[in-house]
């Protein structure tokens, strides 16, 4: 399919330079695309814009981390590319919807072999062969 | 053969506003959180029954749900006509009070049943009503 390379090329590079301060414009330069097809085409295979799957990269990571480890929360939201604290708990609360510190609270009975069941993704057009 | 079920679900017509209801108000903890796409799996529990959880599942437009489906099961769950439950408690009318301080909507307060408990409603911030039972000795 036209453009799916450059894509899923775009993709891989958030996976592995989210926590970068990385833009569009830098990004759709990488991938030979103009910044309002790079968003378009992303939307369309993904169903989010690279800027959402930025933050839902950090979120993820942050929530692993808010978990998994020791951290504070200072030093997570270093970690996955914010300088302010304040803006990564607003945007932590509005996304995942509980601030940082209650989420490590709520949080510790989370399995850390959580997956979707299958017939989610079957009705979800979720790819399953792809990791979450 | 089929032992037990182990998650139920709770729609819900927005999933992170409805985690904070549910952990914040409610006492739930999280037992699951995967992300994929634009597709959240979440799922919470009570912490004194560790064997199942409930799945907050998002009522929005994906590929399971059209917009028209999304706006006909938005308007059921919001009239409370999609509600689960009964909760159970030892305690009704301390339990009502803690949720009530909490900042839950109480539909009725806890009542007597003539066929053997108490009972109170409330409603989540979704508007699905929950119905919190006491079984009386």
């Amino acid at each position: 399919m036209e453009y799916t390379k450059q894509i899923q090329i775009a993709r891989q590079i958030l996976e592995c330079e989210y926590t970068t301060s990385i833009t569009v414009e830098q990004l759709s330069h990488r991938v030979a695309l103009s910044p309002f097809h790079l968003i378009r085409r992303f939307y369309r295979a993904y169903r989010q814009t690279p800027h959402q799957y930025v933050i839902q990269l950090r979120m993820n990571k942050a929530k692993e981390l808010l978990i998994n480890s020791d951290l504070s929360i200072t030093a997570i939201c270093l970690h996955v590319g914010y300088e302010s604290l304040g803006s990564f708990s607003t945007l932590f609360c509005k996304t995942v919807g509980i601030p940082p510190t209650d989420y490590r609270l709520c949080g510790q009975k989370i399995r850390k072999s959580s997956y979707i069941p299958l017939c989610h993704y079957h009705l979800h057009g979720l790819n399953s062969t792809l990791n979450p | 053969m089929i032992t037990q079920l182990s998650v139920a679900t709770i729609w819900v017509t927005d999933q992170a506003e409805a985690l904070r209801f549910y952990t914040e108000k409610l006492g739930f903890e999280i037992r699951a959180d995967v992300t994929h796409g634009d597709f959240r799996w979440l799922t919470i529990g009570l912490p004194s029954q560790p064997e199942i959880e409930f799945q907050l599942g998002a009522i929005k437009p994906s590929e399971q749900f059209t917009q028209e489906e999304v706006n006909h099961l938005t308007k059921l769950v919001e009239a409370g006509q999609l509600s689960i439950g009964p909760w159970k408690t030892d305690d009704c009318q301390k339990t009502y009070e803690t949720l009530k301080n909490n900042g839950v909507e109480f539909v009725q307060p806890p009542t007597e049943r003539p066929y053997g408990i108490v009972e109170a409603i409330f409603k989540d911030n979704s508007g699905n009503i929950m119905v919190l039972t006491q079984d009386k000795p």
